[in-house]
């Protein structure tokens, strides 16, 4: 019995390992940015481009600021959420049209409905690697203080919404 | 005919001519080199096993961008990295930094060979302790004798 105890500890902790590993998601990756200011910028606005946006434009709100683009698949599945969560009220959803034609972004928006109280409008990129931008859809969630408190990195499912965001969103607004 | 072939040829033949030279691959060859040196120390973070030098996602060639107007500002490698590493985490850099939560990650697979060899030792030490066979006692003998029988009367039966 005694012979057998040594490698079953260590099949244990290989089993462990394994499972933690296994049931991690490689392509969230942890972003630096979290806790720390939201990089600023100003960039025209998708829908009237003589207006800017810029992160300071929000400052004493908390709000939802969410990388999206009409070439990508996963927004799609994710936009109804958004769009429901606007419909609720709540707190404003900035968007980040990434890497867009300004033409395919708006005729998105039209098509698949509108959730964003304005698209800012980030034609090079520049924008996205200040933010840390690797996968859209991409989600930050910045508070009073225009601080990233979180940041989501995929598309927002139902669940991820209720369990991870919405909590959030309730504390940083109190 | 005949004449026809030849200025089919001839036209073929000056094909050449309007061939444009190629495009050089980069216009400074020395910016060009030093981007290559940082972007292989560097994961391209959309395809997470190649490097932003390799890599031909659209974000590999923006970042390429990026670092080339840095390295055109004279900015350093270390204030490149920095950059990268600020915006996407040490999971950016290839040769992650010796930090406190990285500390396993690198001294684990020492850790895993000496295990492995303490136990290896630990294994051939008790193996030379245990005694050598000695001479067959007569029960074994017996034993030996019978099984080696049946065994041969087995074969004589196949």
């Amino acid at each position: 019995m005694k012979k057998f105890l040594l490698p079953l500890i260590g099949f244990a902790v290989l089993v462990v390992f394994l499972a933690i590993g296994l049931n991690r998601n490689p392509r969230d990756v942890p972003s630096p940015l979290v806790g720390k200011p939201a990089p600023d910028f100003k960039v025209p606005q998708l829908g009237d481009p003589s207006k800017s946006f810029s992160p300071a434009d929000m400052k004493g709100k908390v709000w939802l600021f969410n990388v999206w683009a009409s070439w990508c698949v996963s927004c799609r599945q994710e936009h109804p959420v958004l769009v429901a969560f606007a419909k609720q009220g709540g707190v404003p959803i900035i968007g980040l049209n990434y890497k867009d034609a300004a033409a395919d972004g708006k005729k998105w928006l039209v098509d698949f409905g509108d959730p964003y109280q304005l698209s800012a409008f980030d034609s090079d990129g520049r924008v996205g690697i200040n933010y840390g931008v690797y996968g859209v859809p991409e989600t930050y969630i910045i508070d009073k203080q225009g601080v990233i408190r979180m940041k989501h990195t995929g598309p927002i499912t139902p669940d991820s919404l209720k369990d991870e965001i919405l909590p959030l969103v309730a504390e940083l607004s109190k | 005919m005949k004449r026809w072939l030849v200025i089919v040829f001839a036209l073929l033949l000056s094909l050449g001519a309007i061939a444009k030279d190629a495009a050089p691959l980069a216009e400074d060859p020395v910016l060009e080199a030093r981007l290559m040196a940082i972007s292989e120390e560097l994961r391209c973070l959309v395809c997470q096993n190649e490097s932003l030098a390799g890599s031909r996602a659209d974000l590999a060639l923006d970042l390429r961008r990026e670092i080339r107007t840095m390295i055109r500002d004279g900015k350093t490698d270390k204030e490149i990295l920095d950059f990268m590493v600020g915006r996407y985490g040490d999971f950016v850099r290839y040769r992650p930094p010796v930090k406190p939560t990285t500390w396993l990650l690198w001294v684990g697979p020492f850790l895993l060979l000496g295990g492995g060899v303490a136990a290896m030792l630990m294994f051939l030490r008790r193996r030379t302790k245990q005694p050598l066979a000695g001479p067959l006692s007569d029960e074994e003998r017996h034993r030996a004798e019978a099984l080696l029988a049946n065994s041969s009367s087995k074969d004589n039966r196949s």
